[in-house]
């Protein structure tokens, strides 16, 4: 599966050569929040982001670990196509899970610092679980350019071009482990960068992502509550306005 | 060069529900004991944050840092083993109260049948019922010797519970009355008392009222907030050995805890103990601390592994069959089914051991004669408190990604309930624990390595369990029942269970098992290893009542030693 050409130029050359840059995305329901998020003075912000306008500051949305918008912009196309928005509500972009997983991998998650990481290192089996002597810091950086190279190889497009039905062709082609990576296989990535969408939309939104609790709110999840022990006895849904750590 | 610190009367190699017991016990009988923590020193304070899902049950807070240590694993001899890189399968606990900081608080009593397995066993389906490749054996102690203990250790913890209808003798009620029963739990016992079966409420250790037990221990009344399995108690409403009886060893004054206290061998001349060495894990100094008794009470893989870098008994060789350190490893199996409802139900509030179960198959309280395999589960529904991320309850076959993925996982958040069994595991010839020849802690020492795969007895328990559980969600109205897929091959990635238990067993003789039924070590009289490492089978239900029971039979026996000396059987 691998593309020899494409794998021969470095990750700089790449980008330079794809022309992937901020201005080149506008267009598309979908980018169009994402670059709301990015930068305020592009493109007319969605109506979710004015809503979350006042409780976002600009400090939240910074980058820790990925250096380059287009790298950035890649992993949130592909989390959008994971958890992507609908009629229950905003998916993994307007959840701010993009942020999440840059500040996720910036710090003891992405150097994996509680993991055992001595070698020798082996493939296994997969009853064995993780084997690789890349960190999850690693992993995501060569799996976000492999999305992309997988787009320019298939479509002669980068990853935030495609359309969601190609874009999910590639994520499937993760999934089943049909894309050949480095150190690690294209399907653990793929479950990694799955995991951490969900964790995204859903931990506590502290961590920056599940903005406003919208994630929560969609779930009927009421976050951080001191106590159930007056409504545990009731008949009946009960709905319950979220509450996050912050708000403590 | 190690430092030689002064002798204490008892040390203990890690501080949660075993550490702490004897603690309790032994300073109240006037002994000077030292426990070795390796991780902090933690409680009730720090647990005002506690309700962080992604920080303490997606990334762990209170587990092990396995950057120090974990174990290694493959299914079957053939295979390489290969460390454990990060946790999934189990959660290693670390720190003080160990994995009793964090567990859910189930407390349930083994059944009588557990302690005579063998002879039951033998006696009713006859002699090789499973085959020559499984490792039946009676305890060294029977239900009616041990009940004393798990009395004493449910008022530790003042428990809240009512009978099991199919269960052993009590010699006394729980002492706390049970937990709410929710229209969830109702609805389950309503389904299953309709089918002929037996349900009570859970015996739990998040308490239905405020409780101080025998130490002059107070411990609160549980607040049903949803934050129990991976969590700290914020309110101190959980029975965990920080709260209910570290406080009280400390108090007489004849208590030191050493965190940071990694403890690397078990000193030994002759067939006695003189000690243990331990490293700090923050100076990095190494010290050895003498003792006239010496305690493993840390996880049991830990508590098996310093036995073999010790070289104390006899390491089980399963190509012979021979030798008893590190066998009868077993685990827990997971069968159970899902429903799928139209109403919504409030599935994040709960506790950790807020349940209704059943026992009607567990133990032999049904006839396996046909069933080509022995013992079962108790059945439960729970509400401990599902969370967005670790729930995500979908059809078998939705993918696990994208549009539909979302719309279905975040409807049946609140729209599916679960059925499920804690299925028994039998010891197996190939399921066994030994010393990993290549992988090595941060402090140069070999890891742990784990043998283990399900196996056919395993299969077909899990294929009988499952039906059953889908059965009682079928009688609950389900419009859509789902049961567990078959078991495959165990994997060390998904998390299943922490109850693992073994290696280092209790036997009635030297030739059966690594300690007597006072979890005294056979070879060495003055070395005492307790915890779920001394079950020579798990039983299907939770561990820590047996724990804490072996412990306070543990104390005794080191109580009883140490003004006598000697075999204690």
């Amino acid at each position: 599966m691998s593309n020899d050409n494409h794998k021969d130029i470095s990750r700089r050359d790449f980008l330079k050569t794809t022309g992937i840059a901020t201005g080149t995305l506008i267009g598309g329901g979908l980018i169009g929040g994402l670059i709301g998020y990015n930068s305020k003075k592009t493109a007319a912000p969605s109506k979710t982001n004015q809503s979350h306008s006042n409780k976002t500051s600009e400090t939240s949305q910074g980058k820790m670990f990925f250096t380059t918008d287009a790298d950035f912009n890649v992993l949130a196309a592909a989390t959008e196509r994971i958890f992507p928005k609908d009629d229950l509500g905003g998916g993994a972009i307007d959840l701010g899970v993009p942020y999440f997983i840059d500040r996720q991998l910036a710090g003891q998650y992405g150097s994996n610092s509680k993991e055992y990481m001595q070698g020798p290192f082996h493939d296994g089996s997969p009853t064995q679980g993780y084997q690789t002597r890349l960190t999850r810091a690693e992993v995501f950086s060569e799996g976000v350019s492999k999305l992309e190279q997988e787009a320019q190889k298939r479509y002669k497009k980068g990853f935030t071009d495609i359309s969601d039905k190609e874009r999910d062709v590639i994520l499937t082609a993760f999934q089943k482990d049909k894309v050949k990576m480095k150190g690690v296989s294209s399907a653990f990535f793929f479950n990694l960068l799955r995991s951490a969408t969900i964790e995204g939309a859903y931990a506590d939104p502290l961590y920056g992502g599940n903005r406003n609790m919208e994630g929560w709110k969609m779930k009927g999840f009421p976050g951080h509550q001191m106590s159930y022990i007056n409504v545990i006895e009731k008949e009946g849904f009960q709905k319950i306005a979220p509450k996050s750590l912050g708000m403590h | 060069m190690a430092k030689t610190l002064p002798k204490v009367d008892v040390v203990t190699v890690g501080v949660g529900w075993t550490g702490g017991i004897v603690a309790a016990e032994c300073t109240k009988a006037g002994l000077k004991v030292v426990g070795l923590e390796r991780g902090k020193e933690r409680g009730t304070k720090n647990f005002a944050n506690v309700h962080d899902e992604y920080r303490y049950a997606i990334r762990y807070e209170l587990m092990q840092d396995l950057s120090k240590e974990t174990v290694t694993f493959r299914n079957n001899r053939k295979q390489q083993a290969l460390p454990m890189r990060q946790l999934g399968s189990f959660l290693l606990g670390e720190g003080l109260g160990g994995a009793g900081t964090h567990w859910n608080g189930q407390t349930f009593r083994f059944l009588p049948y557990d302690f005579k397995i063998k002879s039951i066993t033998d006696k009713k389906y006859g002699k090789n019922f499973l085959g020559s490749d499984y490792i039946l054996q009676d305890w060294g102690m029977d239900y009616d010797e041990i009940e004393p203990y798990y009395d004493r250790f449910e008022k530790i913890c003042g428990i809240s519970g009512e009978k099991n209808p199919l269960g052993g003798k009590r010699s006394d009620d729980y002492p706390t009355k049970p937990m709410k029963k929710t229209p969830l739990l109702k609805k389950f016992e309503t389904a299953t008392k309709k089918m002929g079966y037996h349900p009570y409420m859970m015996p739990s250790a998040n308490l239905s009222a405020p409780y101080k037990n025998q130490y002059d221990q107070n411990i609160n009344a549980c607040q049903y907030c949803g934050f129990c399995e991976r969590f700290g108690c914020e309110y101190g409403a959980k029975a965990t050995p920080e709260v209910s009886v570290i406080p009280a060893a400390l108090k007489t004054g004849k208590y030191e805890i050493r965190f940071n206290s990694n403890v690397v061998e078990v000193l030994t001349k002759g067939n006695k103990a003189t000690g243990v060495r331990y490293m700090d894990s923050v100076t990095g100094e190494e010290y050895i601390q003498p003792a006239d008794v010496v305690v493993l009470s840390a996880f049991m893989m830990n508590n098996a592994k310093l036995l073999m870098i010790s070289k104390i008994g006899t390491m089980y060789d399963p190509s012979t069959g021979r030798g008893t350190l590190g066998r009868n490893y077993c685990y827990q199996i997971m069968p159970g089914a899902t429903g799928f409802y139209d109403e919504q139900f409030n599935t994040f509030m709960g506790a950790g051991a807020l349940g209704e179960c059943l026992d009607d198959f567990n133990g032999d309280n049904f006839d396996h004669a046909k069933l080509g395999f022995i013992h079962g589960a108790n059945i439960a529904l729970t509400q401990i408190g599902l969370r967005p991320i670790g729930n995500n309850p979908t059809h078998s076959d939705t993918p696990t990604w994208g549009a539909e993925f979302k719309k279905e996982s975040i409807e049946n958040y609140t729209r599916t309930l679960s059925v499920g069994g804690q299925g028994a595991s039998i010891a197996h010839k190939e399921n066994y624990l030994t010393l990993d020849p290549k992988y090595k802690d941060a402090y140069g020492v070999p890891l742990l390595q784990v043998n283990y795969n399900f196996t056919d007895q395993d299969r077909k328990l899990h294929h009988f369990i499952s039906k059953k559980c889908g059965d009682i969600l079928k009688q609950m109205d389900a419009k859509k029942v789902e049961v567990r897929a078959d078991l495959t091959d165990y994997s060390i990635v998904p998390y299943q269970s922490t109850h693992n238990t073994g290696g280092t067993v209790m036997s009635k003789t030297p030739e059966d098992g690594v300690v007597n039924n006072y979890l005294q070590h056979w070879d060495c009289e003055n070395l005492f290893a307790v915890g779920a490492g001394s079950f020579p089978n798990n039983s299907g239900y939770n561990p820590t009542d047996t724990v804490g029971a072996l412990a306070l039979r543990c104390s005794e026996g080191i109580i009883k030693y140490s003004k006598k000396g000697g075999s204690l059987v």
